[in-house]
């Protein structure tokens, strides 16, 4: 519970430092980008000349990125360098109309379109020719990684090496304390000693009365004392057997690191994309991993926010997207699934007992509740776990408070006013609608 | 004095552990102990249960090849480019337009499409200004002449980088989700949209009522964003 807490309170901490950062970076990184751009299109004789790469990577982004990336195939080929492998003028025209291209029998043409699973290149007639060389200046920057993955790598190592320094004096403060214990005991046994040398007597110490004994015997003190164990007994004792069967802030390790805070904060995908039959059954759905591939046949890396204190290192996250290739049988290299699939064996988090009856439908898409009021802020956790303690009479609770959304509701209008009536309010609740009835929920 | 002492320390720290231990017994990473188990477990089946007769001991499991859920239309098209292309020329949308099916689909599009392709189908969804997805086409984009019957085609199958919506969304939905995105499409290119016929038709309407999921407010936004583009 501690770290989530923590974690809560870094996130809009760290959000902020972002902005800092990224306000006063700005200007630097634009002029590293143009440098950049200078650079490489003054390096690459294979451009003729031609081509601003800073334009190029802005065309790129837009028109191109979705199918293509530099440096690994995506749904069509690598374009890295893609200026030396094709003549200039095939080129322009492949991009500007690549099916026209295909369809009059270039063999080269032919040939990538059967490589890449007959997917067709969609026309981009609008691109002129200097568009074209400026993209394929852009094509030429070179991968920008090991710069990057060094920084966070060396701070990380520090920040460990600072953890165990710090551990290190711990230890040794300990050590010289029990040190100083000891050496106060072995002065006072010789100063004894020497005491009972130089013929000291110590005076005998009366025999007193045990003080369990004399406790005993103070009828009034037994009587306070028993009564108060009897109630903290019966308090603690209560509330243990009250929590048996709950299993609020459950929070299992699942077996591939899936975040929600990633996936519902910081990307803001609506919970119901992926726990769809949330709208229309009775259970939210685990989502199936194609699901999961809609999105990460493409993205491969994971480029965002990390905390390598708690290990959630870039790495960690890639091998996790890694764990789900491997599940869903996701050949990165041709871009194909291999037919082996290792189902991945999720672990239930939210599970009623098979007594009480619950409909995820009625609840999201009937009443229109927002998951969040039973599952918490899923959005900022990294680790799902069980916000509500999900008993009777948490769900009554609810019932009480809710007043039932009856506008546009033509079906219930009558009975609603009836009900309204019977209860004089303006707003039915829950409750009052039916809500608190056993045969609603048990059956 | 000193022994008395050391002898109290016993109890104590046993009491104190034991108090610990009862504090702390609730492990995270494990389900908390249960009044008669044999209550809460069923006797059946469960959905997403782990049983040993299933292989993988998984209850879920794809459904046998050939079978066709309750309800399923079968879709002829083919997911090839020609089955793209046959779609795009001939395949229309059978839904009239009416506020519950153009609110079902602005609200579908909402959790479906606008993550990526954005809230008013110009490829700026939050995946794109995020830099996850790049090149996301604008729904107006003139290399992609967009139809109804396209658009269903995609949401079925999935094209180059997008996934298949099959799994997530039924035949209606994806209807409604067409619709929502030809208005779009339309609003982009400065068109009239599809608005709702002035007599309903009301035996269309009993067909959609049902599976309407749209609250009141959205309703009126959508209203109000068509009434503001005609005045426009």
């Amino acid at each position: 519970m501690l770290k989530v807490k923590l974690r809560n309170l870094s996130s809009p901490l760290s959000l902020i430092l972002l902005a800092f950062t990224l306000i006063f970076s700005n200007p630097t990184i634009a002029q590293d980008a143009a440098d950049e751009a200078a650079t490489t299109a003054t390096e690459t004789p294979a451009a003729d000349g031609v081509g601003d790469a800073a334009a190029g990577e802005a065309l790129f982004k837009a028109n191109c990125a979705a199918c293509h990336k530099l440096y690994k195939r995506a749904t069509g080929p690598a374009l890295f360098g893609v200026g030396d492998k094709y003549d200039r003028d095939w080129l322009y025209r492949w991009i500007k109309n690549s099916q026209e291209l295909i369809q009059s029998g270039d063999a080269q043409a032919v040939a990538i379109f059967e490589e890449y699973n007959q997917s067709v290149m969609t026309a981009f007639p609008q691109l002129s020719n200097e568009d074209i060389d400026n993209i394929i200046a852009y094509t030429y920057t070179p991968k920008p990684e090991p710069t990057i993955a060094n920084g966070p790598g060396g701070d990380n190592g520090g920040g460990g090496g600072s953890g165990v320094s710090n551990n290190i004096i711990l230890g040794v403060l300990a050590l010289v304390f029990v040190m100083l214990v000891v050496m106060l005991f072995l002065v006072t046994k010789t100063l004894k000693r020497i005491a009972e040398a130089n013929g000291v007597v110590y005076p005998e110490k009366e025999p007193r009365t045990p003080l369990w004994k004399a406790f005993a015997q103070n009828q009034f003190l037994v009587l306070v004392t028993s009564i108060f164990l009897l109630l903290a007994a019966g308090y603690f004792g209560y509330g243990y057997l009250m929590q048996v069967g709950i299993d609020q802030g459950y929070a299992p390790v699942q077996p591939i690191h899936y975040s929600h805070k990633i996936h519902a904060g910081a990307n803001q995908i609506d919970c119901n994309y992926c726990h769809s039959s949330a709208r229309k059954s009775k259970h939210s759905g685990i989502p199936s991993l194609n699901v999961c591939m809609n999105c990460h046949k493409n993205i491969a890396e994971y480029n965002g926010e990390l905390d390598p204190e708690l290990g959630y290192t870039k790495e960690f996250y890639d091998g996790e997207i890694q764990k789900l290739y491997a599940a869903v049988g996701w050949d990165e290299a041709t871009q194909s699934y291999t037919g082996e699939e290792k189902p991945v064996k999720w672990v239930r988090i939210h599970n009623l007992p098979d007594f009480a009856y619950f409909n995820h439908s009625q609840h999201v898409t009937v009443a229109g509740i927002e998951c969040q009021k039973c599952h918490g802020p899923v959005e900022e956790m990294e680790i799902m776990r069980q916000h509500a303690p999900l008993t009777m009479g948490w769900c009554i609770n609810c019932h009480r408070e809710t007043n039932v959304n009856m506008a546009g509701n033509e079906y219930y209008e009558k009975i609603h006013e009836e009900l309204a009536k019977k209860y004089g309010v303006d707003q039915v609740t829950a409750a009052q609608m039916g809500g608190l009835e056993c045969g609603k929920c048990h059956y | 004095m000193k022994i008395t002492n050391m002898k109290k320390l016993i109890p104590i720290s046993v009491a104190f552990g034991a108090a610990l231990l009862l504090v702390s017994c609730f492990n995270e990473s494990d389900p908390n102990y249960q009044y008669m188990p044999n209550m809460y477990k069923p006797v059946g089946y469960e959905t997403y249960g782990e049983y040993t007769i299933f292989e993988n001991q998984q209850e879920a499991m794809l459904p046998p090849a050939g079978s066709i859920p309750r309800g399923w239309t079968p879709y002829d098209y083919e997911n090839t480019t020609e089955g793209l292309e046959l779609a795009r020329a001939e395949l229309t949308n059978p839904l009239p337009v009416t506020e519950e099916n153009l609110a079902a689909g602005a609200q579908l599009y909402t959790i479906y499409c606008a993550v990526c392709h954005g809230d008013k189908g110009d490829g700026q969804g939050i995946l794109a200004q995020r830099e996850k997805f790049l090149g996301i086409p604008s729904y107006d984009d003139p290399g992609r002449n967009i139809t109804e019957g396209s658009i269903y085609h995609v949401q079925m199958y999935g094209l180059n980088t997008m996934g298949s919506y099959a799994s997530q969304t039924n035949e209606l939905e994806r209807w409604q989700i067409t619709q929502h995105v030809m208005n779009l499409k339309a609003a982009l290119k400065g068109e009239p949209e599809l608005t709702p016929e002035t007599q309903t038709d009301s035996t269309a309407n009993v067909e959609t009522v049902a599976e309407t999921v749209a609250p009141e407010g959205e309703t009126n936004t959508e209203q109000d964003n068509t009434s503001q583009n005609e005045t426009n």
